[in-house]
């Protein structure tokens, strides 16, 4: 089974984010991070390659730093790697989405967390699918493949969503679906030894940019104002007059 | 800037070096730190990560790929002690002995027989060791035991004595027994000894009030008989123990670092949220200066940790240097889990929060593996050439 899970590196979420400039995070300081939903993903191939055989290939798109988030998805076990390589962290889905199309075509399994932690963007899956006129499954938390069949399960508003759906397809992951094993000191020897392939990525056109980013306001400290049942009146009076929830 | 890295020390690491660091770094986060607080006020050593960290090739991490081992170098490796002992001393001392003290001396004094027969096993966790020299009236003096090994006429060995202090002693599968085969030091052998072996008995220590997630076993050995294999071939005289604690003495002063840093970490994130008089207490100037030693005093230990190990690679450290960290950094350790413990008022004394258990497990650490004092006449003699020590 010829399997893709495609890994994305994103700032830690404990990191304290700065805004250099108008458009861009400060990366002194920050550390990064392989995007925990494709951890899920990662996991997922490698039980699926345990089960059904095969080549897992992770594939990451941006600057050379790029090939570091690889290196931990080959230090869990994945085979080997393949690095697209841009200037920068390109904001557009849909012109990423085109230069990992051009990469990912005669895969069985193409894995990838539903979301990347930074951008909340939830749209690779589903646009990469479409590019590649592959059926797309978003969101599992559960996931069986059978031969050239898979059945996945959702979760949907007030319920669970039972798919089924034939191989190839592109499956993006969610929390729950499993516990993502931690690189081993001796599987982060062993990335180094593996082949790793990087070229230009194919980018579409790029369409849509960040005009700026801007902090969340700092949350003002809270507030003690008064003990007991003594302080309830004041503190309704608070909450409908200052904070305006009553 | 991160707090724990205010030096910008990351920028120094590998990019191996770092994904071992955050791999042992997440392992701490989420199977030992939920746990150890009770199994430290239980008093039990959590058994039941041994399979995990053997899995992850916690042990004996800087020893070949060839023997089963990862093979990393030695900044590695005291990364790995860093993180464990952030969770807590004993799961570092239980790594320590493991890699240091037992992996160790069958590497560098082991028949290829030995090595090829215990290495890949104790790299798994599936053969745990423990490590015998210090006795209960030898233990700054190693030079003076009195366990001996008599040569039997069919070449094999029979062990008599007591051992004391011995980390993992009543766990262990195998243990490592030094023991004189004549009167003086320069008669010291290492041995292999099956814990099972008639003769061969563990009892825990009980009534420890500091490494309290870590087994300590008092071990008597009466006619304990092994085959001439068992005997560590290249073993020779005090110094061969005495390299093994080298290797120890070098992660521990790594592992205290963590130790400090978890303290640091939980006053600074304490100091922040606690309200006292209507404002964190981290606000305060008291505290302020409470935290700016910390850091101070860490930055520093991070410094010397990390070019000890670059020596260490490089193959031209000597003990002297492991001496100054261990000394250094198992004290700084020790003052700052005490005064993060006071940083956190009555809330401190609460095994929920983390200072007051690392400030108990030092005084340990302190004491073990060559107690400051002796680093102290280490270092007094290195720099004067006039022996303290007798």
């Amino acid at each position: 089974m010829k399997i893709a899970v495609c890994i994305k590196r994103v700032p830690d979420t404990e990191t304290r984010i700065k805004v250099a400039g108008t458009t861009k995070i400060d990366e002194a300081g920050v550390k990064f991070i392989a995007n925990p939903y494709d951890e899920f993903a990662v996991e997922a191939a490698l039980q699926l390659k345990q089960k059904a055989g095969g080549e897992i290939v992770a594939v990451s798109l941006g600057p050379d730093s790029a090939q570091e988030t690889i290196r931990t998805a080959l230090a869990m076990g994945a085979d080997r790697g393949l690095h697209l390589k841009t200037d920068g962290q390109p904001y557009d889905t849909l012109a990423v989405a085109h230069a990992l199309a051009a990469e990912l075509k005669g895969y069985d399994v193409i894995l990838l967390g539903k979301m990347a932690i930074d951008d909340y963007n939830h749209a690779m899956g589903p646009a990469l699918a479409e590019l590649l006129g592959l059926p797309c499954v978003s969101a599992v938390i559960s996931l069986t493949i059978d031969g050239a069949k898979g059945a996945a399960e959702r979760e949907v508003e007030g319920g669970v969503e039972v798919l089924s759906f034939p191989l190839p397809a592109v499956i993006t992951t969610d929390k729950g679906l499993n516990k993502p094993r931690l690189p081993t000191l001796p599987g982060i020897m062993a990335a180094k030894k593996k082949p790793m392939e990087s070229k230009p990525a194919a980018l579409g056109t790029v369409r849509v940019t960040v005009r700026s980013l801007a902090l969340p306001p700092e949350r003002p400290a809270g507030r003690i104002i008064g003990e007991g049942a003594a302080a309830v009146p004041e503190l309704i009076r608070l909450l409908q007059t200052e904070a305006k929830v009553l | 800037m991160d707090n724990l890295d205010f030096y910008a020390v990351d920028s120094s690491l590998s990019e191996e070096e770092r994904a071992v660091r955050d791999s042992v770094r997440r392992f701490v986060d989420e199977r030992v730190l939920p746990i150890i607080g009770h199994c430290y006020v239980e008093g039990r050593f959590p058994k039941e990560l041994i399979p995990e960290m053997g899995s992850m090739g916690l042990f004996g991490a800087n020893l070949p790929e060839e023997y089963g081992c990862a093979g990393l170098n030695n900044v590695a490796y005291g990364l790995i002690m860093q993180e464990l002992e952030r969770g807590d001393s004993g799961v570092r001392s239980f790594a320590s002995v493991q890699g240091a003290l037992v992996m160790y001396p069958i590497y560098a004094f082991g028949s290829e027989e030995q090595k090829k027969r215990y290495l890949p096993q104790m790299a798994t966790g599936q053969v745990i060791g423990c490590f015998g020299l210090t006795e209960p009236d030898f233990g700054s003096n190693p030079a003076g035991m009195i366990t001996t090994a008599k040569e039997q006429g069919d070449g094999s060995f029979v062990l008599n004595g007591a051992k004391m202090w011995i980390t993992n002693g009543s766990t262990a599968h195998v243990a490592i027994i030094w023991a004189k085969t004549g009167t003086d030091q320069d008669s010291i052998r290492g041995f292999l000894v099956p814990t099972d072996t008639r003769g061969f008995t563990a009892k825990d220590q009980k009534g420890k009030l500091s490494l309290r997630a870590s087994d300590t076993s008092e071990i008597v050995l009466q006619d304990v008989c092994v085959p001439k294999g068992n005997l560590l071939p290249k073993s020779g005289g005090l110094k061969s123990p005495l390299m093994c604690l080298t290797q120890a003495r070098y992660g521990i002063s790594w592992g205290a670092l963590g130790a400090a840093m978890a303290c640091f970490e939980e006053a600074t994130s304490y100091a922040k949220q606690r309200v006292m008089f209507d404002r964190p207490i981290g606000g305060f100037q008291l505290q302020q200066q409470r935290l700016a030693e910390m850091l101070t005093e860490i930055v520093k230990a991070q410094l010397l940790v990390l070019h000890l190990g670059r020596l260490k690679d490089a193959g031209t450290y000597t003990p002297q240097q492991v001496s100054l960290a261990k000394r250094n950094n198992v004290n700084m350790a020790t003052d700052i889990a005490r005064e993060a413990r006071r940083l956190l008022g009555a809330n401190g004394i609460l095994a929920e929060y983390a200072s007051m258990r690392h400030m108990e497990n030092l005084e340990s650490v302190y004491t073990y593996e060559g107690t400051h004092d002796v680093h102290t006449l280490i270092l007094g003699q290195a720099i004067t050439g006039l022996n303290a020590f007798n």
